[in-house]
């Protein structure tokens, strides 16, 4: 650290439908900036450099890899997170439909996979295996193979 | 990662100011998808970084009759997801939807890739054989580049101190014209060019003739390369094997590879004979309508 740290960011932002105010080390990931100063740990961190999709996240309805988002850069927009997908009532269908079809081992890899999924789904209903596969190009899973998480995504459709 | 401050700016003369002031020490933020990685890495030391998302001019993007107008900023996503610029710029949505996945097109753009000037960047050489050129401003004011002087080696680029990518401005396509990209990787999908090709090609009105044609290649050399001699041999020649077969072997020649671990000197110069020859008749393809 230098000694002139420079000055923390003030952003206003949209998290999972709550607003909140923050101040952000310019620096800071918009990933350390859920986890670390909201709290929101459902976000991964994985490889850290946009290969393996752990951190994914939605801003403005795009999914992005949140470790290569500065949390400065979310000022007056609305992020949304794995932690947004179920509500009170129940699971996510995606949520639902990987349990239901063991799409997961570790499960470090399930929360960027899920938002992508949501982000795929919540703009085209009905993609083919094809469509899903390549929509999730950007999401590693070490554990599973990949079969089963389209499949579940593919249920999550039906 | 060396504590840096974070600034946005809202017009291009306050970027340039910031950016001049800092020098090497400041970066534009686009998408952030090399910047970051490279500060983590500590590849570059920042003491700023300039947003450039909220200039207006740096987030443009048109098409129209008189060209296209691609803003430093913009993401790929819009302008592969753009029905106008799908139609008339194919080639260059070949390229744009191509780089990285999903996660990484929603923020990484053109301006970014030209940029970060890494030989292999998929979004560069369909921008270079659609004779595009860079808009640039700096401290004594603007000028413009031709895409395929911007990048000057690995990582580097005419960029000089202070000075701040506008947009990209691609002339509109003549008519009988078509331009298709693609590159070789051993996976399906985010993985960095062996070898890629871009083509653009004009024909004459009957359609079995070229009279002009661009090829570029990345990833084979310290930067996009404009194999002009390859393109240039088939200025009034016809449509056929032959001719594709003379430009492709122009295009190999062209090529000045290394060998690294994606890839062999002599593997490069063959996917480049290869897929020169497909992009040719692609570009014919697509120019034929």
């Amino acid at each position: 650290m230098t000694t002139n740290s420079p000055s923390k960011v003030h952003v206003t932002t949209t998290i999972n439908g709550q607003q909140h105010e923050l101040l952000v080390p310019p620096y800071m990931s918009l990933l350390d900036t859920l986890r670390e100063l909201i709290g929101l740990t459902g976000t991964k961190e994985g490889c850290l450099d946009g290969n393996c999709g752990a951190c994914t996240v939605s801003v403005d309805g795009r999914i992005v890899d949140s470790c290569l988002v500065l949390g400065a850069e979310v000022n007056g927009k609305n992020v949304n997170t794995v932690e947004g997908m179920a509500t009170p009532e129940g699971l996510h269908p995606l949520q639902q439909a990987f349990l239901e079809e063991a799409a997961l081992q570790c499960g470090i890899c399930t929360p960027g996979f899920l938002v992508a999924a949501k982000g795929l789904l919540d703009n085209e209903p009905s993609p083919s295996e094809g469509r899903i596969r390549h929509w999730l190009a950007g999401n590693l899973c070490r554990c599973t193979g990949y079969d089963k998480i389209v499949r579940a995504v593919q249920k999550a459709i039906d | 990662m060396h504590p840096f401050a974070y600034v946005a700016p809202s017009t291009v003369a306050e970027a340039v100011a910031v950016l001049d002031e800092h020098g090497d020490r400041a970066r534009p933020l686009a998408g952030g998808t090399d910047l970051l990685v490279k500060a983590r890495a500590n590849v570059w030391e920042l003491d700023a970084v300039v947003d450039i998302k909220n200039i207006p001019e740096l987030m443009n993007l048109s098409v129209g009759s008189d060209g296209l107008s691609i803003g430093a900023g913009v993401p790929c996503y819009q302008v592969y997801d753009n029905s106008e610029i799908a139609a008339e710029y194919p080639g260059i949505v070949d390229g744009a939807s191509i780089i990285g996945g999903i996660q990484i097109q929603s923020r990484a753009g053109l301006g970014g890739n030209l940029c970060n000037a890494a030989p292999s960047g998929d979004g560069i050489c369909p921008l270079i054989v659609h004779s595009a050129v860079a808009k640039i401003s700096g401290p004594s004011g603007d000028r413009e580049v031709a895409l395929e002087d911007f990048s000057t080696g690995p990582s580097r680029t005419v960029l000089g101190k202070g000075e701040l990518l506008v947009s990209i401005e691609v002339p509109k396509p003549a008519a009988n014209s078509g331009a298709a990209y693609t590159r070789f990787i051993p996976r399906n999908e985010m993985d960095i060019a062996v070898a890629g090709v871009g083509v653009f090609v004009q024909l004459d009105s009957s359609g079995q003739n070229f009279e002009s044609a661009r090829i570029a290649l990345a990833s084979v050399g310290p930067t996009p390369i404009l194999a002009s001699a390859a393109g240039d041999s088939l200025v009034g020649k016809p449509v056929n094997d032959e001719t594709i077969a003379a430009a492709a072997a122009l295009a190999k020649e062209a090529a000045t590879p290394i060998t690294d671990m994606r890839g062999t000197v002599d593997q490069r110069k063959q996917l480049v004979e290869v897929l020169t020859g497909r992009m040719i008749k692609q570009a014919v393809e697509r120019a034929r309508g």
